[in-house]
């Protein structure tokens, strides 16, 4: 199809070419009637042209449109339509991390009493202990020491099983990064997909440009996307390449340099 | 010692109490983002600010721009927690007024440091 275009554009342009001689040649010869007549032929060839690439391009937008089920007009759109698949596949994305990193952190603070609480106990009857070894406590008190120690060993037993079965809990936990994984995949796909058909459809609409001669301000439309970008005060979110890049900080490190140089 | 966290996760903001907590801040409070913050702010006599950049409706930049050009709130210490890591905004907050910046991802041991910084030199 593309090859079509280019061929299409190329024999727009020989007829324009030819039929511009023919016409200087026609003028300077005072023949108007086959000005006339050429200056219909170049308009016949340039609309001819125009119907087939806005024809082409309508018919590509079509099946994008069929492709991607997009078609708010076809039954359960929203239901098969990718794009919104791939929305409600993110938005999985987002609700399985900050379970997950909930889970993780409600089992981080179960846990963080119960290690605070053995090792209290533990520095406690350390002390005692000592005392003890260096027979400064007397039989009574040694009884009281002994049955704190068997509690301790039964509570450290009980509490080692815990924060086992806690740790477990925080390993498995972190299975969201397998079936978020899988997801994210799927979307990468769709998106490569997505680009590859505009750019399609961009080139054929760049072919309808041409036969209707239409000019656009690429430039003005870049000046406006750069001064979009510099408006820094929205964020831009984590840096993919920072350490490729020379106006991103690499780390904290970056950061402090930074702030110093600035006085801070 | 009351301080406020600023974040749209609420999973951010619990990593920051937490560490908090461990250095001995207990009286903490949240909000997801500046317009929610402000007000807090007006009313809860808060001593330290916590705030990411990157949030709907009213971002930490604009928070923090508008905590100086507040008369009662000019010079509550803020500290900035995000992921914004170019060069020129992080100037652009200093220039705002920032006390420190912690660039995300960061350990509980940045955190404590910047936190520490901050007193020295608001108390000093």
């Amino acid at each position: 199809m593309d090859h079509d275009n280019i061929s299409m554009g190329d024999d727009f342009e020989s007829t324009l070419k030819s039929h511009a001689r023919q016409l200087t040649e026609s003028l300077e010869k005072g023949n108007f009637a086959d000005v006339v007549q050429i200056i219909h032929q170049l308009n016949q060839v340039r609309d001819r042209g125009l119907y087939q690439e806005v024809g082409k391009l309508t018919r590509e937008l079509h099946n994008a449109i069929v492709n991607f089920q997009l078609d708010p007009r076809v039954p359960h759109a929203q239901e098969v339509s990718q794009i919104s698949d791939a929305t409600e596949r993110l938005s999985y994305v987002v609700t399985m991390t900050e379970r997950a990193a909930n889970r993780t952190m409600d089992l981080v603070e179960e846990c963080a009493p119960v290690v605070n609480g053995m090792a209290d106990e533990a520095q406690s009857l350390s002390v005692e202990w000592q005392r003890f070894m260096r027979r400064e406590i007397g039989a009574d008190a040694f009884r009281d020491l002994a049955k704190r120690v068997e509690l301790f060993l039964a509570r450290s037993e009980r509490d080692g099983a815990k924060l086992s079965g806690h740790l477990n809990d925080i390993l498995l936990a972190q299975d969201y990064q397998d079936l978020t994984g899988q997801v994210i995949k799927r979307v990468t796909t769709l998106v490569t997909e997505v680009e590859s058909n505009l750019l399609k459809l961009m080139l054929m609409a760049s072919q309808v440009d041409r036969f209707a001669g239409i000019k656009h301000d690429h430039e003005g439309l870049r000046a406006e996307q750069e001064k979009q970008q510099k408006e820094s005060s929205r964020g831009e979110g984590p840096q993919i390449h920072a350490d490729k890049r020379d106006d991103v900080v690499s780390g904290q490190d970056d950061v402090d340099d930074l702030l110093s140089s600035l006085g801070f | 010692m009351k301080i406020l966290i600023v974040d749209d996760f609420s999973t951010m903001r619990r990593i920051i109490k937490n560490l908090l907590r461990d250095l001995g801040f207990t009286n903490t409070a949240e909000a997801d983002d500046g317009t929610t913050a402000l007000p807090m702010l007006h009313s809860g006599s808060f001593d330290f600010l916590v705030t990411d950049w990157n949030m709907p409706n009213m971002s930490g930049i604009d928070l923090l721009r508008a905590v100086r050009a507040d008369d009662r709130l000019k010079h509550l210490p803020v500290l900035m927690v995000t992921a914004e890591a170019k060069r020129d905004q992080i100037i652009e907050a200093a220039q705002a007024g920032v006390n420190g910046y912690v660039v995300k991802p960061f350990t509980a041991q940045v955190l404590k440091e910047k936190i520490e910084k901050i007193f020295e030199r608001v108390n000093g």
